[in-house]
């Protein structure tokens, strides 16, 4: 793995930012808070890409390789306090991001860029140190729960011996908290109800009581009532301070919940804006985040209203 | 659980038949006359007419294979497994005398390629693609490529003949009563053909072990696991045994089988007087009751061996145990989780 991550600051890192102003890439949301005079996580110019063969030459013994990047200087910036929704086809590498922001890389990538977390710059070591404790995954499906482990066991995590009764105590409270009984820790991932299991998952996440919750399609396979009640469960995360990306590709789901919405296309973030751009086209910058506003069904809809007035 | 039984007891006794049937048949096919294998070539030439009809008659070389089969199969119905015409002893006793011999044999065999086999192909697994790895996968490709026989010829030139630190056969030493063998001379005897079938079953459990160990390393929960922060160990600890002990289990216990036709060979090999070893000489020699009386006896072993893997995976895995839970709480069930649902959602 080729990590490149620099040590130096940039000038603008550590100093106040003045609210509604367009800076690092991105507009702020009302909620946008700069806790600390800094961003709760910013990513500047992640690149990751594989080395594969090049096809198009047809000789399979000469064939010339080349870098296949999958995020292509990509910057993203959460706030404490709010949801980013990343939104964007599947398939365009957006779990990516997510495996790079838990320092989980794959050997064979070539990864470059700058991640700042808390304030303070990050390298790899220093990512995988933080994951499960300040930033925590809430998984796409119960498949992320070991099927042979109870549910109570697996959401306590490995613990030393002597932390076992604190951390049994923070997984009742949170299974208390999230309306699960005290008997749902005795039963198997496949004894769990959809609705159990996505509270489980976020309970998973919330064990180390994190800054930072990465939520990774969370809403896949439920229904609108139970996707809509796992992201007020995000939202109210973020609403006692905490910062959430919410990796999607339902841009109307996360325009519900989301401060601000991250476009993601070709991997990358064509545009980082509020939620209140996507009142009209003309707030939105770029031409893809204009097209994505017109494809909403509800603005297909008042498109034709509009033609026959 | 009545009927789990029943169907068990049932299908145990089908197994009987048809193994019992089936060795009458191969052995009433076979090209081999028990007068002559059993009494020699040139015994029998020198023998009165008379004699040669009596020793055919106590062979039962003129009877039909199906009236033999069936006068041996109403024996066994009350208890008789027939008389050994080799060993002209009751197959029984011919059996429990040596059945001692080979269960230790197959023991310790059975043991050591399992917690061989499950440490190597779960060292292999996690650490996929190092030297360890490498070498583990090295070690079972040729294991595996070699006969079981051969891997047997081999140890004994080296370890016996050349090295003189093993007995070059039998299960005790040479000259010796009986009474007299200890219980060191009766493992210094078992240790080579032991060695060989474990040597040889290592590799068949690890190379499958790892494979799973590979699955499950793979898998989104130990990438969920990694991802919340849980240390390699924990892992390994806390997914990776777990969920690779279940496959291990009915591999452990389907590979009896295996052990028991390797302990044929192995036998044969190291002149060991067991169970494989007598089912040859009942084979060669026509002796069709002791050979029976042996194929029910291994085939009673593996069907209790797989029996058992089936009922240890039940007791494992939970979603084993649930599906016969589930059946009567269905209905409850739905109705509390809907419920549930209703009040959070």
């Amino acid at each position: 793995m080729a990590e490149s991550m620099q040590k130096t600051r940039p000038a603008h890192e550590g100093t106040a930012h003045r609210s509604g102003e367009h800076h690092h890439h991105h507009n702020h949301a009302a909620t946008s808070r700069h806790v600390g005079d800094h961003h709760l996580l910013q990513v500047e110019d992640l690149c990751v890409s594989f080395m594969r063969y090049d096809d198009a030459g047809g000789r399979f013994f000469a064939a010339g390789r080349r870098q296949a990047p999958v995020l292509d200087r990509l910057s993203l910036a959460v706030h404490a306090g709010e949801v980013v929704a990343v939104v964007g086809a599947s398939g365009a590498g957006k779990s990516m991001l997510a495996d790079c922001l838990l320092g989980l890389f794959d050997p064979h990538a070539t990864v470059a860029g700058r991640i700042w977390f808390d304030g303070t710059e990050q390298t790899a070591e220093s990512l995988a140190a933080l994951r499960g404790r300040s930033i925590a995954l809430v998984p796409q499906s119960v498949a992320a729960l070991d099927p042979l482990m109870r549910v109570g066991r697996q959401v306590q995590g490995a613990a030393s011996f002597q932390e076992r009764t604190t951390r049994k105590a923070r997984q009742e409270a949170l299974f208390e908290r999230y309306g699960l009984g005290p008997e749902t820790a005795q039963l198997y991932p496949h004894e769990l109800s959809g609705g159990m299991a996505r509270r489980v998952l976020l309970c998973c996440a919330l064990m180390g009581s994190p800054q930072l919750v990465i939520a990774d399609e969370p809403t896949v396979g439920l229904d609108l009532e139970l996707a809509v009640s796992a992201l007020s469960d995000l939202r109210a995360f973020a609403d006692e301070g905490g910062g959430v990306m919410l990796i999607t590709h339902d841009i109307e789901l996360a325009l519900r919940v989301a401060d601000r919405v991250a476009v993601f296309r070709d991997g990358t973030v064509v545009e980082e804006t509020a939620v209140a751009s996507f009142a009209s086209p003309e707030l939105l910058q770029t031409p893809y985040a204009r097209a994505l506003w017109h494809a909403l069904p509800e603005h297909g809809f008042e498109a034709r209203e509009a033609a026959s007035c | 659980m009545l009927r789990f039984a029943l169907r068990q007891i049932g299908r145990f006794a089908l197994l009987m038949v048809l193994v019992s049937m089936a060795t009458f048949a191969l052995v009433s096919a076979a090209p081999i006359d028990p007068l002559q294998a059993n009494v020699g070539q040139a015994a029998l030439l020198g023998m009165s007419e008379e004699k040669r009809a009596a020793l055919a008659s106590y062979w039962g070389a003129g009877t039909p294979p199906l009236e033999r089969y069936l006068n041996w199969a109403g024996a066994l119905l009350q208890g008789d497994l027939g008389m050994s015409l080799r060993y002209n002893a009751p197959v029984a006793d011919v059996i429990a005398s040596r059945a001692a011999n080979t269960l230790a044999l197959m023991a310790v065999a059975w043991a050591v390629s399992g917690v061989l086999g499950f440490a190597l192909g779960v060292l292999a697994g996690v650490r996929q693609g190092s030297w360890a790895d490498r070498l583990v996968r090295g070690y079972c490709f040729v294991l595996a490529s070699m006969p079981t026989f051969w891997v047997g010829l081999v140890l004994l030139v080296v370890l016996g003949v050349g090295l003189g630190w093993f007995p070059i056969g039998f299960s005790a030493p040479i000259g010796t009563l009986s009474a007299d063998v200890t219980f060191a001379d009766a493992l210094r005897h078992m240790a080579l053909p032991a060695l060989t079938l474990s040597l040889v079953g290592v590799a068949n459990i690890a190379l499958h072990t790892r494979a799973k160990t590979v699955d499950v390393m793979a898998s989104s929960y130990v990438r969920f696991a990694r991802a919340r922060g849980e240390s390699e160990a924990a892992i390994v600890r806390r997914h990776v045994l777990r969920n690779v002990a279940l496959p291990f289990t009915t591999l452990q216990f389907a590979q009896i089988a295996e052990i028991f036709g390797g302990s044929v060979l192995v036998e044969e090999v190291f002149s060991y007087p067991g169970l494989g070893q007598a089912a040859v000489t009942a084979g060669l020699g026509g002796d069709v009751a002791l050979l029976a009386g042996i194929a029910l006896c291994s085939a009673a072993l593996v069907f209790g061996g797989n029996l058992v893997a089936n009922l240890l995976y039940g007791a494992i895995d939970p979603r084993m145990r649930a599906n016969a839970r589930s059946v009567r709480k269905a209905s409850v069930g739905s109705v509390r989780g809907a419920r549930k649902e209703a009040r959070h959602g």
